[in-house]
Formats: C-alpha cells, structure tokens, sequence
C-alpha cells in the first residue's frame, strides 16, 4: 500500500511538472521572449553570430537532417578525438590512458546518438575532462537533438507551410540553454547536497576500520549526473550507474532522478497539444503511453517484491540497492526503458524473468512510452501514422490526422523508419547468437543467455544504453555491431520522421466533418496501444518466446542453468 | 556541405565552452562552497586526522566485533563499481546464496534475512536491513563482551526509516554503526581474529 502511494505521489507530481514544463518549452520553441530570456538571451544570439545563422530562416526537412547529421558527425570526431587523447589532455588526476580504438568508436557513437550505453567503466577509463567536454558536452546536444528534431516532426503535423518546420541550430540552442541547462543547474545542486560528488580532486585513498586500504573513486559527477537523467542519456559517471552510492546517495536524490528521466518526455505531449491548438490531442496520446507504463510498472513491480523462489523467502534483491528496494527499482526500470534514457539503480540482468520481459519490450517497441526527449514523442507519431491508417482501411475512409490526409508516401516511410528495429534487433541477435566470437559475450547459461543478446541489441537499437550487464559488451566485436545498431537506430528513424513532416506541412488542411475520426478521444488511445502492440510487440514475440518466457517457465519448475 | 561546416564546427565549440567546461566547472566551484564535505565524498576522518571511509560507501567487515555488510561481487572495491549480474535462473547464483546462508546463520543463529545472502547493484552497498543488523547483535556483543540489550540500542538508533514513510527502505548504515560502536565500548575495539 505505501508502494502505491508513492508510485501515485510520483505520477501526479509528474504530470504537473511535465505540464507546467510544456507551457514554458511552447514559448521556447516559438522563439519568444521567456523566463530566461534577460539572462540568457544574449548568449542565444552571441552563438547565432558566431555561427552565422539567421534565427528566422526556417529549413526544409532536407536542410533540418542535413545539419542534424552534420552537427552529430562533428560531435562525434570531437568525442573520438578526446577518448583517444584523453592521456596526454588535462584534467587527469588518477593518469587515466587512452581508450582503445573500438572502444573509443562505442563510446563516441554511444554518447552522439544519446544511447549513452557503458561498454567502459567511468571511474576506470575516463579522465575528469573526457567526462566533462567529452560525454557531458554530449549529453546536452544529443538530448538537444532529440527535442529539436521532435519539435520540427510536431510543427510538420501541426504548423503551416509559410511557418515551416523550422530551424535546426535555433531548436537545438533553444532546448540547451532555456530547457536543458537550467533544469541540469537545479537537479545538480540538489544532488550535491544530497551527498553526490563533484570536484576536480582525485580518487580519495583511506584506511577501513579493519585495517584495509581501500580507494575511493570520485569526480565532476553531480553535474553530469544531473543531465543524463534530464537528457534521456543515462551514461553514468561511475561503472554501475545510478545504483552506486555516490551518483544516488540517497532516497531524496533517487526520487528526483527518477522524476528527470520522464519529465521532458512527458512535457512533449502537453507540448504537441498546446502546437497542434487543440490540448485534447496532446492528452490522448499522454493516456496511451500512461496505460501502457502502469502496465508494465504493475509486471515488474509484482516480479520482483515478490521475490525469487530459487533463491529462499524476501523480495529480489540480488543486484539491488537496500536503500531502493524492490519497489523504487521496479519504478526506475520501467522508467528508464520506456524513455530511453538507459540509466540504472538496479542490475537489470538479475531481474526475474518476466520483469526483464517488460524492459525488453519496452524498447522493442521502440520506446515510444514517453520514451527518450524528442525521440520518445516522434517515435509515438509513427505509430499515429500507422493507426491513422489502420483506422482509415477499418472504416473505408482516407485516413487523416489533424486534417491532413495520410497518405501512401507516408505510411511507407514510417514503416521505413519502424523496419529498423527488427532489422537491428532480429538481424543483429541473430548473428550474434551464431558467429562463436560474438557468443564469448554471453555470461549466463540457458535461455537467459538469449535474453542478454536480445536486451544487447534492443538497447542499442532503442538508444536505451542499459545493458543485461553480465553480457561482455566490451569485446571488440560487440563494440562495433552495438556502434552499427546505434547508428541505424537513430538516423534511419530520425530522417524518415523528417521526411513526413516535410511533406505532411506541404499538404492542405481540411477542417474535420462530422466524418472524420476523432483522434482525442478512448477509442483512438485503444486503437493507438493496439498498433503498438501488433506491429512492435508482436513482431519481437517469437524470439521473447525462447528468452524470458522460457526462462520464466523454467524457473516455475525450478530448473536452474 | 561546405555551408555546414562553420554552424556545425562553431556550435559544437560553443557548447563544448558552455556544457563541456563552463556548467561543470561552475558547479565544482559552487559545491566546494555550499557543500564541501559532501562534494567531494563525504569522508569521514577520525581523532587522528586519518580518513576511514565515507560515510556513503560500504566497506568490507569480517571481525566479529563489528557489523557485517551486504555481500559485494567486487569485494568493496570503491574504484570498480560492480554486480554478480547473474540472472534470476543462474545455478552459480543458487549456489552462492546458499553459501552465505549458511555462513550466515552459522555465525549469528537465526534465519538469515535476503539481504545478506544476496550481493548489492553496486558492490559498495553502504546500508542492510534492520533485521539483518540485529541479527547480528548478540555475536557482536558476545565479541565485545557486553551486554547484547546495549549493541541493538546502537542499531536501533541508526536505522533510518523511509522517506514520508513511502519510498525507500528501512536501513541500517554499517560503518556509522560500526563507528558508534567503537565509540561506545573503546576499551574492546581492536578484536582479536
């Protein structure tokens, strides 16, 4: 009973703060003059010049992907260049060397696509500067890139064709300084009072009680900390994330945690209402990915309080916190694989079974339950697409959305954009579970083995960035395949997405008749989770079948590996 | 391309000042006045000026005088966070809880509560349950030679409750207590092996 007071408190301050975000973001994106404007405003237009951008000049979907792309490419060489270097650069107390070559791609590519995935121990392989200007700096541009692409997918569906979609190098400066860096300033400082460190001092050496020497890693952490939670990110400052003791101290830091991984993911919805002028479409698809988060919440909440029967009486806890408990880490798993943010206080991979079944689809599905900033929400509009057209073919209408009709161009290309998830997921398991090099990676015994490749590859794919952590992702093999799936996992949804808006703005608007399918009310939302189930769940069941299932019909009979 | 190349390279320079190097050092400066002690690892140093931990990671405890820890798949090493991560149908998994079980319930009597058969997300798991501490209590104070009404008084007055009383854990932080309990009975608190 308390656990479900908590989890009630949780989403209503929640949903206020996501609406309240919402009403700040919409005048954000507008361009104009907001809360932060006096102070921030010149900094804005300081950076314009610098890059010689005319704030107005809306792109096509073309220019917007092309700067996306241009901009994460640069990104990218910057990062690989420091993890490289990061010896020879400042700021290294402990004398950290360079990461190795494929390591270093992983790495690079993990933190541009805002997967934030930990093949590296942080307090083992990164310098203080490489954590700083390398993976801080991407936290925030990544995220950035996110929320300015989704901004650009909303104003496609929603906006006028003079409006245009926008401006790529406004959404993206707009969403770090008057969104991103503000909150990471507040969220920061309530971690370090909160016990998280950050200094620029080096690992601290004591002496136990016992007599024993013993090492402290610590660091610049609460101010990264505090964006890969707001950013969707989740690559944590030391190896085993947000479960270790100085990155979430206490019960107080983990609840704030908790509530910045959903917060920006959540405000879009309201944002998509108050864009598109009507709140209703905003709260509809809030009620789908809501329905869909208690339901999978209720699964792993119930798997893992109630506890392993292999393992004696009491709740799961191998692999978790005893300040966390059962409860708060089923809320953080849930949490942080239907967004993508991928950020743990739990291992996941000790998980029971059923509950690790629940993460997987959660991002199989793509994580579009509120999902990652930006990419959670148009993540969401393809399946809209998709269900627009369902309902369309069901009632023998030409489908629409918003009063604009959807066509063939677009449903191919949403497909386009969906096709990449089983590609990556099915194709890259697929080889994985085959090639003997890549099988080294597999810790456990039996069908959990086949649940490590799999939460492998859909973490990847979803640019979660948790890991079944037993699985070796660090082999050179895996490195390169999981830097491959990243990539596709972003890209090839990201320009798509672009690509409908681009050409949804370009089409006239008709107001809706009494004929038109109401997409704000139930029978939409139903409509919405049923083609989320059918194409991402369903297309993922076979192979779920021989994992989690399996294990899960194992351990009822008590059958170990 | 070429049109790119000034916004993408100019951008990323700016933001790498902005995010990458002004925001983190900012908040260093600013944690170093706000919260010194905690900023940079909330050490904990005795009468003699030496550090003997901090008060947020666990340490590793074997003498019998004091109280133990959860079990750490990296021995309690504080620059290498880490799991067992072994999954939930793992025979090796099977096998080490039932090791520490019995280790368990042999040292302190009892039935052994789940956390301290199990091993922590982080290895530096700094808190155990309250049934888990007083547990041990009556070997602690068979070790120290005092009365075992005394040791749970201490235990009891460092558990933490949780949070509005809905989120989080009751628990125990095993070097404070380990700390107060030196402190309480100095004269025995160097125990023999």
């Amino acid at each position: 009973m308390p656990d479900l007071i908590g989890y009630i408190l949780y989403a209503i301050v929640l949903t206020g703060g996501g609406y309240l975000l919402a009403a700040h973001m919409i005048r954000v994106y507008a361009g104009e003059r907001n809360l932060l404007s006096p102070l921030l405003g010149p900094v804005e237009r300081g950076f314009y010049s610098l890059a010689g951008i005319r704030p107005g000049a809306s792109q096509g979907w073309r220019g917007y992907a092309l700067a996306v792309l241009g901009f994460n490419l640069a990104g990218f060489g910057l990062l690989y260049a420091i993890l490289r270097l990061q010896g020879l650069l400042p700021l290294n107390p402990d004398g950290i060397g360079a990461m190795s070559p494929d390591l270093a791609f992983n790495t690079a590519v993990s933190f541009v696509t805002n997967t934030n995935w930990q093949a590296y121990s942080g307090e083992a392989q990164l310098s203080y500067l490489a954590q700083m200007a390398g993976l801080t700096l991407q936290n925030f541009v990544s995220a950035a890139t996110g929320m300015a692409v989704a901004v650009a997918v909303i104003r496609g569906f929603t906006g006028t064709k003079d409006s245009g979609l926008g401006n790529f190098w406004c959404d993206m400066t707009r969403s770090v300084l008057y969104v991103l860096l503000p909150l990471s300033v507040i969220l920061g400082l309530i971690l370090i009072l909160q016990g998280v460190p950050q200094t620029l001092l080096g690992a601290a050496h004591v002496t136990t009680l016992e007599g024993a020497d013993q090492v402290i890693a610590r660091g610049p952490a609460a101010s990264q900390v505090a964006i890969k939670q707001l950013g969707t990110n989740g690559g944590g400052f030391f190896g085993v994330n947000s479960a270790h003791p100085f990155e979430n101290p206490t019960i107080v830091s983990n609840m704030f945690q908790t509530m910045a991984i959903l917060l920006i993911p959540v405000s879009f919805c309201f944002l998509f209402g108050r864009m598109a002028k009507d709140g209703r479409q905003g709260w509809a698809i809030f009620a789908a990915m809501s329905a869909m988060f208690v339901l999978g919440l209720t699964v792993i909440y119930l798997g893992e309080t109630g506890g392993n029967p292999l393992l004696g009486a009491g709740a799961n806890m191998e692999g978790k916190e005893l300040r966390f408990g059962a409860a708060l880490s089923a809320l953080w798993a849930e949490a942080t694989t239907a967004a993508s943010n991928g950020s743990v206080n739990a291992m996941h991979d000790s998980f029971m079974p059923l509950s690790g079944l629940v993460t997987l689809i959660n991002m199989q599905i793509g994580e579009v339950i509120f999902g990652g900033v930006g990419a959670g929400f148009y993540g969401m509009l393809l399946y809209v697409v998709l269900a627009v057209f369902l309902a369309g073919l069901m009632v023998g209408r030409s489908p629409e959305y918003l009063g604009r009709k959807i066509e063939g161009r677009e449903v191919t290309l949403a497909i386009l954009a969906f096709l990449s998830m089983p590609l990556g997921i099915l194709v890259g398991g697929a080889i994985s579970a085959t090639v003997p090099m890549a099988l080294q990676s597999v810790q456990d015994a039996g069908p959990h083995g086949l649940s490590e490749i799999l939460y492998g590859y859909s973490s990847a794919i979803g640019n979660n960035g948790s890991a079944f952590a037993g699985w070796g992702a660090a082999e050179p093999w895996q490195t390169t395949a999981l830097g491959l799936a990243m990539l596709l996992g972003r890209y090839a949804i990201i320009v798509p997405m672009l690509a409908i808006a681009g050409s949804l703005i370009a089409k006239q608007q008709s107001p809706s008749t009494a004929g038109t399918f109401p997409t704000h009310g139930p029978l939409f939302v139903t409509l919405l989770i049923v083609t989320v189930v059918i194409f991402g769940a369903l297309t993922f069941f076979p192979v779920l079948a021989l994992g989690p299932i399996a294990e899960h019909t194992a351990l009822i009979a008590g059958q170990g590996y | 391309m070429l049109t790119l190349l000034r916004p993408a390279c100019a951008m990323l320079a700016a933001m790498l000042l902005l995010t990458g190097l002004a925001y983190p050092l900012a908040m260093t400066g600013i944690a170093s006045v706000i919260a010194p002690r905690s900023a940079t690892g909330s050490l904990i140093v005795r009468g003699d000026g030496e550090p003997v931990g901090s008060a947020l990671i666990g340490q590793g405890f074997t003498q019998p005088a004091y109280l133990h820890p959860r079990p750490s798949a990296v021995d309690y090493n504080a620059a290498a966070s880490g799991a067992s991560n072994l999954g939930p149908t793992s025979s090796e998994l099977r096998e080490s809880v039932k090791a520490r079980r019995d280790a368990w319930e042999s040292e302190n009597g009892g039935s052994a509560p789940i956390d301290a058969v199990t091993a922590s997300a982080s290895g530096l798991d700094p808190d155990i349950s309250p049934q888990n501490a007083r547990g041990q209590a009556r070997r602690i104070a068979g070790a120290r030679g005092v009365d075992p009404a005394q040791v749970l008084a201490i235990i009891d007055a460092h558990t933490q409750n949780p949070l509005l009383g809905i989120y989080g854990q009751p628990r125990v932080n095993v070097l404070m207590t380990n700390l107060a309990l030196d402190a309480e009975f100095p004269a025995r608190s160097a125990p023999m092996e």
